[in-house]
């Protein structure tokens, strides 16, 4: 068993492991695509085919659907790809995370300067 | 034999380079992380360095799930940024440095390390950001580059054990190489940080303090925590310390601390910049 099997689960984190990266797959692999402008317009121009070229699994088809960054997580998407979609929608990681921690972006920002104030005001 | 010169350090954000590109080097947000770069420049100045082996993890440009090396060394003549899907701007390319690649990988072979090698390589942002904010408004890039991959991205993740062995293996080879190269060694990333899941937002000053306080002194302290413990501590992306653990290994047995500057946040991660003289 692999040292990340026996380890407490970590709160609030997925490892991104063998398990979740076969999973996950189909949609890396479309985000992946994104690299090529001309792959993001065919994606902004029919949605549904272009997941349907890739062969999405119908969880990550929805996720991609609903833009639920947990979702595609959780069928296992990989943030690094996935901000690659994320940029389609002009999404950045200040975006991805207010979606994924349920804040407001005004709300995620004041977490992240929240965090420096602690640091640099003792 | 070539010279090893200093370590330098800093972070990789993607904004970073926005703001760059933008000027904005001097907003209230943006200054306490750029003024970090006064003394990289001054010192860059004095060490002249012509050579840069530079550790950083790629993040889905050159890279992807199809094959996925755990560690990858460039053995190119030229290295090109592209496209990495989500509006950044377009880097300027590197010159490689291939005879020193191979003599690096026939070091890490003999010392039983497997990377693969790569005569052709895009990189990404992870050195592009750190040589943008070394060496702002040049024309072309000063030094040759050695680019060393590390994967950050899929689990199983090489240990930080086995990341300062490998940087240590590169050390032995540079230290056995005829030529008379100035080398710097780069680690990029970091520190804490995590983009993904509900506890993304997460950082960590305490642990970063911790490395930032050891990685001069006794690198050897940041490898006692296994991976899962690092992304415990410093985020899921925070595990970038392994290009900074390994770039450490690489300077030699010993390093004195030049510079230093931290600051939270920059996007979402702190951002810390430092530099190490061989000592």
């Amino acid at each position: 068993m692999g040292q990340a099997a026996k380890a407490p689960p970590i709160e609030g984190t997925t490892l991104f492991d063998g398990e979740a990266a076969a999973n996950g797959y189909a949609l890396n692999a479309m985000c992946y695509s994104f690299n090529e402008a001309a792959c993001r317009q065919a994606f902004l121009a029919d949605e549904e085919a272009y997941c349907a070229r890739f062969g999405l699994t119908p969880a990550q088809r929805k996720a991609v659907a609903d833009r639920d960054v947990l979702g595609m997580i959780a069928a296992g998407g990989n943030i690094y790809y996935l901000a690659k979609l994320a940029g389609i929608f002009g999404l950045n990681v200040q975006d991805v995370g207010a979606l994924q921690t349920g804040k407001s972006l005004a709300e995620f920002k004041q977490f992240l300067l929240d965090q420096g104030q602690k640091v640099h005001h003792g | 034999m070539a010279e090893i010169v200093g370590a330098y350090f800093t972070s990789h954000v993607p904004a970073i380079g926005g703001a760059i590109h933008r000027g904005d080097q001097q907003t209230p947000y943006w200054k306490p992380f750029f003024d970090g770069f006064t003394r990289v420049h001054e010192w860059l100045a004095e060490i002249k360095p012509d050579v840069a082996v530079v550790f950083n993890n790629d993040h889905g440009l050159n890279f992807f799930l199809d094959c996925l090396p755990t560690f990858a060394v460039g053995a190119a003549h030229e290295y090109h940024n592209a496209d990495e899907g989500w509006g950044l701007p377009l880097y300027k390319p590197f010159a490689g440095h291939p005879a020193l690649s191979w003599h690096i990988i026939e070091q890490l072979v003999d010392d039983e390390f497997d990377p693969a090698t790569c005569q052709a390589m895009k990189v990404d942002h992870a050195l592009s950001i750190p040589f943008e904010l070394a060496w702002p408004g040049v024309s072309a890039w000063p030094v040759r580059i050695v680019p060393i991959a590390i994967n950050t991205v899929q689990h199983p993740l090489p240990s930080a054990r086995r990341a300062l062995a490998l940087g240590r293996s590169v050390h032995r080879a540079l230290a056995s190489w005829g030529g008379a190269e100035r080398v710097v060694v780069i680690g990029t990333g970091g520190l804490s940080h995590q983009l993904d899941g509900a506890r993304a937002g997460f950082m960590n000053p305490g642990y970063d303090r911790f490395c930032l306080d050891h990685l001069a002194s006794d690198p050897d302290a940041l490898t006692h925590d296994s991976i899962h413990e690092i992304v415990r501590l410093a985020g899921t992306q925070g595990v970038e310390i392994l290009n900074w653990i390994a770039a450490r290994g690489a300077l030699g047995p010993s390093a004195r601390e030049v510079h230093r500057n931290y600051h939270v946040p920059i996007s979402n991660t702190a951002a810390a910049t430092l530099l190490l003289d061989p000592a």
